[in-house]
């Protein structure tokens, strides 16, 4: 089935075969959308993808948050989501003595973390694995979290064209924050813009090839100045 | 409805509405935003959220909390309209969230508010029906559950004849038994979520009104509608 736009209250397809997924509910043999977005259909299963709204933790997401507050037993975390999350000193990778917690993260540090678990009172967060942590340098661009998606494109597609057009390591957190850390404030810059570009053109079909027009057009006057500065070094 | 030839001040036909327009995304900065106008009456909706309910002691642990917010913009209105809440607009708020309240899925939203703030650019009577139609359709855009839209509209009684979409020179009617106002929510499926009245009527005309409200709802229905399907672009 093509994926098509639907309404809350619209019924996206009628019979008894098939199953509600996310964003839908079934009433006798229809299935009728509860959210706003693309409904689409996949071996019976019928969901809807939101266009819009709030960011939604879910368990085993990557995201990136700041420390609101240090308590004694771990970190309060703002992770742009209703809910609070938090962050225990038994989830960091090496021992934390109780006095010496805001030297591994202080207020307003930002850091990447993974969703350990969701329950109604809060989100657990986790630094305990590969590549999460503290965020030294960098800078963070915050994206519509439902455009996520797109940024890292199919099967990671659309971020490794970045990564290789800019040379800049790229981590994108679910929540739409994404950290940029490049040798120059010029590439992080320029991976910037990039994201822009694909939020605002998020509904284009083949939108990496779109992308990667986009990089041959605004690479010219920018790899100039980078291959400059290489050939000096 | 034949009966004798009635005029209404603008020509419009009986059960005519005015034109409508809306438009989803107006407002970049809130979670979910629309744009409804009848002909001079424009509303704006921004929704915000579910965040956390602030202050602590008012947060619901059973289920979230709609909370709206209707304002007329000083402009709105031929004379200066003193800003900030009033009594009427306090009552439209209240009015307006229990309109909505029967079709946003709250129940997961445990200790969350949604913001519905509703301005209202330009005023021609009907400003609630505006509000609530614009409010609908922000809240589907801001992707809440819901289990419909719904979609408003204001039934009148000028003298003994029933019009649909009042405008303020018929709101002030003086002929006759004078000017009844109706505002009347229905769901897409014609369920009541909110009817008010203003005025005199008998139980056979409010039956007659309804039946011209629920025909003149699936119009605004199919307005909603087309602004939230044609505002994805592929």
């Amino acid at each position: 089935m093509e994926r098509k736009v639907v309404i809350p209250g619209e019924v996206i397809i009628s019979g008894e075969e098939y199953l509600p997924g996310e964003g839908v509910e079934k009433k006798g043999n229809d299935i009728v959308a509860i959210k706003y977005g693309l409904a689409e259909e996949a071996a019976r299963l019928v969901k809807v993808i939101a266009l819009s709204g709030v960011y939604q933790p879910r368990r085993g997401n990557v995201v990136i948050g700041k420390v609101e507050n240090v308590t004694f037993n771990g970190w309060m975390v703002d992770i742009d989501c209703p809910i609070g999350a938090f962050l225990p000193v038994s989830e960091t990778p090496r021992y934390v003595s109780k006095d010496r917690m805001t030297e591994v993260l202080d207020i307003n540090d930002m850091f990447v973390s993974k969703i350990m678990g969701v329950n109604g009172r809060g989100i657990d967060l986790t630094i305990n694995m590969r590549g999460l942590g503290k965020i030294d340098e960098g800078i963070i661009v915050k994206i519509n979290s439902n455009k996520v998606p797109r940024v890292i494109g199919k099967e990671g597609s659309m971020i490794n064209l970045i990564k290789k057009e800019t040379g800049c390591n790229v981590t994108v957190g679910q929540n739409g924050l994404i950290w940029i850390k490049g040798d120059k404030i010029e590439d992080e810059l320029h991976v910037r813009d990039a994201i822009t570009f694909i939020t605002e053109k998020s509904f284009t079909h083949g939108l990496t090839e779109e992308v990667e027009k986009w990089f041959e057009k605004n690479k010219k006057g920018e790899k100039k100045k980078v291959e400059k500065e290489g050939d000096e070094e | 409805m034949t009966t004798k030839a009635f005029k209404r001040p603008d020509g419009r036909e009986l059960d005519e509405t005015r034109k409508m327009t809306a438009k989803v995304g107006v407002v970049p900065n809130a979670d979910g935003s629309a744009m409804f106008s009848f002909g001079d009456t424009i509303a704006i909706a921004a929704v915000y959220g579910p965040r956390k309910m602030h202050p602590q002691h008012s947060q619901d642990p059973e289920k979230g909390t709609l909370r709206c917010n209707y304002n007329m913009f000083s402009f709105s209105v031929a004379e200066r309209a003193r800003p900030g809440p009033n009594r009427r607009s306090m009552e439209i708020s209240k009015v307006t969230e229990w309109a909505l309240e029967p079709i946003v899925m709250i129940d997961q939203y445990q200790n969350m508010v949604i913001d519905v703030h509703i301005s209202i650019l330009q005023a021609n009577a009907s400003t609630r029906c505006a509000g609530i139609n614009a409010a609908a359709l922000a809240l589907a855009h801001a992707g809440i559950p819901m289990k419909g839209l719904v979609s408003s509209v204001s039934i009148g009684k000028l003298d003994k004849t029933l019009v649909v979409d009042l405008i303020k020179d018929e709101e002030d009617w003086e002929e006759g038994e004078g000017a009844t106002d109706i505002p009347i929510t229905l769901t897409s499926d014609g369920k009541i979520t909110h009817m008010q009245l203003d005025g005199k009527i008998t139980g056979k005309e409010l039956k007659e009104a309804l039946q011209l409200a629920k025909k003149a709802n699936k119009e605004v229905y199919e307005v909603q509608k087309k602004a939230l399907k044609e505002s994805i672009k592929f």
